[in-house]
């Protein structure tokens, strides 16, 4: 098991790497996918099976498949990608990378520096023991999750909205031309000054 | 008896409210009778009030009544009490008598005035505040009516503020007197902290004991309650405020200015006889400041042009011989002297605010004359009323009182001729002021006609004045005409008798060195102003002699000594302070948090890379601290 | 069932997490910026589960289960925001998107 553990963890780290340092948007999206499955294969290791099976339907079937579509969507292709490259010069990437660096140093000494060797048992934690857990203790915390993702889908919906094409005939203008944008901030106006 | 005190003051009390608070909606009629009409029935009852003591005279020579606890802390303790000896009765008779008289006056002489209720609300103020000032048991009672009357004077010589002038002169008064009422203040506070108590008989039986004569602790406080005195009886070097007070009605000018405030410090000393006494440098200090106010007062008087001014300088001569009394230690003689002269000054004053009525408010009395015939009723009681001051031999009320002053001044133990020489030197220019102004403005050719002759409400306090002054001084003889003293038998209940020095002249040489030198004072009066005029007209051209007339003119130019070393450093000291060294502190404060946004908004430049940099930065240095600690 | 210790699993969380930090630190597009955000959700969540695992509890399970809900509905609403930041800015560049900086007024005393 131990071997499955470092094998997936070195494909994580591996795949993490290639991910920062692409230019493109959508090799970077492919990268991510296998570093997720990577870190699904921990779990596995780790004995959470259902955590691992949730990481691949999530994280990489629904998170980074919506931000391919956003990718697409917003057509950023190969100009990202010349523009990637102008932007990632060693200028830029030096100094935070230093900073990041010493937190990881800072990080593997509080590791290193704590408590003795604390070995994992690895039972398979099983469903079961997840889910009574869940709607015993944490029965409060799953329904302010449910509110957080009320509040997600409301508030994505709102903000992704476009404007309207096609107005109703009374707030166009006299000579038939749609003057929505300015009609909006108009109106919007008026409500501030007021 | 005693129940009834605490009305004497009430009723002017109440009067103030009620006319202050509803003043305005009132009818004249009823306002005039609300106003006087409070001080008359407290007369009434101080007159009551003086013929029950004198019949009976109460235990301890006395009335008191406690009305309730004011103050009460660990080691502090004092009440409203009230309590009237004999030299508070004498002058809580003056105050309420004289001023009803005075109060009937300006029923008729501020008639006309727009804001007639508000004269009466504050005349009733001041009348109490003056009546709770004599009237009080211990001195922060006293101080509190001290302060009353110094904010009624002020009130009412700026009553018509709508002049400016009139409000410096309000202003001044204040400020003047103030200087003499913080030297009070330390005075009592040094008092209570020898002491420990502030009740004025504790006081005076307490302070033989405590303190040794002539001890540098006494002689201060001595000192600072004689400077409290000079500040408010306009005596040197505190006078400057009273001529300029005039700018006040008549009414105003007779009560508070002649009659009774001006006399608080004369109050004062008397009641804390035994304090004076206990430190004979500041008798001696008290005597000098009197002779030299009444001559200084005196030689400005005789130059001066309006009518209100002569009397003014008058009033603060006269009561530098109430000052040279009491310094010499002729207790009760001081007092007669204020009994007298409230009399015959408070008609005086009452009778020029007449004349300046009836003339179309003219002041000035080269611009009067040939009033003798035209006025007759005024012209006879201005006529007793400067003859009294003059103190005229053996007919007016002021020969009697002066007369005692003048000997005590040479015979009493702490006495010199100098003094006497000097103060006989006043009774001189006295005389002489006096004539002048008589003559000016009653002889001659009439040089403004009459406009109003004045009503019988105004002659009528005239007249019982006039006729005060004359009899006044008969309960009081010299010793070597008849054995009459009724006035100093009632006043030495509470003051000391007057201790005469061993060797002495004869009293009749000095009496009639004095009554001679009055006449005297009169003739020249009459020689330079009547009969040889041509002698001031060649005096006019003299250049010397026409400077020394605007020194005295000014006052001995006393406003112009205090203009440049004390309002000119000050006025110097606020202009270079003009930005204000304080606001500037915290105005640097200001400056400096203002400036401190500027550089740290530098952080804030929206860049989302900047803040993650920042919170990373934090984190690391936690864990560092967390590693290192 | 072989063992190995918690704190391997914690440092390769770590590791992944400096990953995503300097991923988030150093790339101008929101784009990437979001997917080194997700990186960095992902490295705690990994962290949290190797915790929960060490104790034998599911608590650490339910905690990753949390964070996935929180990390799906924030690139949500993330994403509509690039969007509409793509539609009215015209790009994606977080440079340039610097609307909340403070203004230094010089106000007067």
């Amino acid at each position: 098991m131990s071997i499955l553990f470092y094998i997936s963890s070195a494909v994580a780290i591996a795949a993490t790497i290639m991910v920062i340092t692409r230019y493109h948007p959508i090799h970077a999206l492919l990268y991510l996918v296998v570093s997720f499955l990577a870190i699904a294969m921990i779990f596995l290791s780790l004995g959470a099976p259902f955590v691992a099976v949730l990481e691949i339907i999530l994280y990489a079937g629904a998170i980074v498949v919506l931000l391919i579509f956003v990718v697409m969507m917003l057509n950023l292709g190969k100009d990202t990608a010349m523009q990637e490259k102008l932007w990632l010069d060693p200028k830029t990437w030096i100094g935070p990378s230093i900073l990041a660096v010493v937190l990881l140093a800072e990080l593997v000494a509080l590791l290193v520096k704590g408590t003795t060797n604390a070995d994992i048992q690895v039972p398979v934690i099983e469903v079961k023991k997840i889910s009574i857990s869940l709607y015993r203790e944490y029965i409060i915390a799953v329904e302010l999750a449910g509110f957080l993702l009320m509040a997600g889908i409301v508030g994505a919906a709102h903000i992704g909205k476009h404007k309207q094409r096609y107005l109703h005939r009374f707030l166009q203008n006299s000579d038939g031309t749609i003057n929505a944008e300015e009609m909006k901030t108009e109106k919007k106006e008026e409500l501030i000054n007021k | 008896m005693n129940n009834l005190l605490a009305l004497i003051p009430t009723l002017p009390l109440t009067g103030f409210l009620v006319l202050s608070l509803a003043g305005r909606r009132l009818p004249k009629t009823i306002i005039a009778w609300i106003g006087a009409g409070t001080v008359c029935a407290a007369a009434i009852i101080a007159i009551i009030m003086v013929i029950c003591f004198l019949q009976t005279p109460p235990v301890d020579n006395a009335y008191t009544q406690t009305l309730w606890q004011w103050i009460r802390t660990e080691n502090f303790f004092c009440s409203i009490s009230l309590r009237v000896d004999a030299l508070s009765l004498i002058f809580v008779f003056i105050i309420t008598f004289v001023g009803a008289l005075i109060h009937v006056y300006s029923t008729a002489f501020m008639r006309q005035d727009r804001d007639y209720a508000r004269f009466f609300a504050c005349m009733n103020l001041f009348v109490f505040a003056m009546l709770l000032l004599v009237m009080a048991d211990n001195l922060v009672l006293l101080y509190l009516g001290w302060e009353g009357v110094g904010l009624c004077s002020y009130l009412l010589i700026g009553f018509w503020y709508e002049t400016p002038a009139n409000c410096h002169a309000a202003n001044k008064a204040f400020y003047v007197t103030r200087i003499g009422d913080t030297a009070m203040a330390i005075g009592l506070f040094m008092l209570f902290k020898e002491l420990g108590t502030l009740n004025i008989p504790d006081i005076l039986q307490q302070s033989p004991a405590h303190f040794i004569t002539g001890s540098s602790n006494i002689t201060l406080i001595a000192l600072l309650l004689l400077i409290g005195g000079t500040g408010k009886s306009a005596q040197l070097p505190l006078q400057t405020w009273l001529p300029d007070a005039m700018a006040g009605p008549s009414p105003v000018s007779a009560l508070i200015h002649a009659a009774t405030m001006v006399t608080a410090g004369v109050y004062l000393i008397a009641r804390m006889h035994v304090l004076f006494q206990l430190s004979p440098l500041i008798m001696n200090v008290t005597a000098i400041v009197g002779v030299l106010t009444l001559l200084v007062a005196g030689c400005s008087a005789m130059v001066q042009t309006d009518i209100k001014r002569i009397l003014a300088y008058s009033t603060i001569s006269q009561i530098g011989y109430m000052f040279l009394a009491l310094g010499t230690g002729a207790w009760s003689a001081g007092i007669f002297h204020f009994f007298t002269h409230a009399f015959f000054k408070a008609l005086l004053f009452l009778a020029a605010g007449a004349v300046i009525e009836s003339l179309h408010h003219e002041h000035n009395i080269f611009k009067m004359g040939g009033l003798k015939n035209k006025m007759p009723v005024v012209f006879y009681t201005f006529l007793a009323g400067a003859a009294a001051l003059s103190a005229l031999p053996l007919v007016s009320a002021g020969f009697y009182s002066k007369d005692q002053i003048l000997w005590y001044a040479w015979s009493a133990n702490n006495g010199n001729e100098i003094l006497w020489f000097a103060a006989l030197a006043g009774a001189f220019i006295t005389a002489l002021y006096s004539t002048r102004l008589m003559l000016i403005v009653f002889w001659g050719e009439m040089k403004t006609p009459i406009g109003a002759y004045p009503s019988k409400l105004m002659t009528a306090p005239l007249v019982i004045l006039a006729i005060l002054s004359i009899t006044a001084g008969f309960i009081e003889w010299p010793h070597n005409l008849m054995h009459v003293s009724l006035f100093s038998d009632l006043v030495e209940k509470v003051l000391p008798a007057t201790v005469l020095k061993s060797t002495i002249p004869k009293e009749m040489v000095l009496q009639g060195i004095a009554g001679v030198v009055t006449l005297l004072g009169i003739y020249s009066g009459y020689a330079l102003y009547y009969r040889y005029t041509a002698v001031i007209e060649r005096w006019k051209q003299s250049r010397t002699k026409m400077r020394l007339r605007n020194f005295l003119f000014k006052g001995w130019a006393f406003d112009q000594l205090y203009d440049i070393v004390l309002v000119k450093p000050f006025v110097y000291i606020t202009t270079i302070n003009k930005s204000d060294i304080f606001d500037q502190l915290n105005k640097t404060i200001a400056s400096f948090s203002q400036r401190l946004n500027q550089w740290l908004s530098v952080s804030q430049n929206g860049s989302l890379r900047w803040y993650i940099a920042g919170v990373l930065i934090g984190i690391i240095f936690i864990l560092t601290l967390q590693l290192f600690l | 069932m072989s063992s190995f210790n918690a704190q391997s699993v914690l440092l390769v969380a770590a590791i992944l997490f400096v990953l995503g930090l300097i991923g988030v630190l150093t790339r101008k597009n929101i784009i990437f910026i979001l997917i080194s955000i997700e990186i960095m959700l992902n490295a705690a969540g990994l962290a949290f589960v190797a915790a929960g695992s060490k104790w034998g509890q599911p608590d650490g399970q339910i905690m990753f289960l949390f964070i996935l809900a929180m990390a799906a509905s924030e690139i949500s609403v993330a994403l509509a925001l690039v969007m509409q930041a793509h539609h009215q800015h015209k790009t994606l560049d977080v440079a340039k998107l610097t609307e909340l900086k403070d203004e230094i007024e010089h106000a007067e005393m």
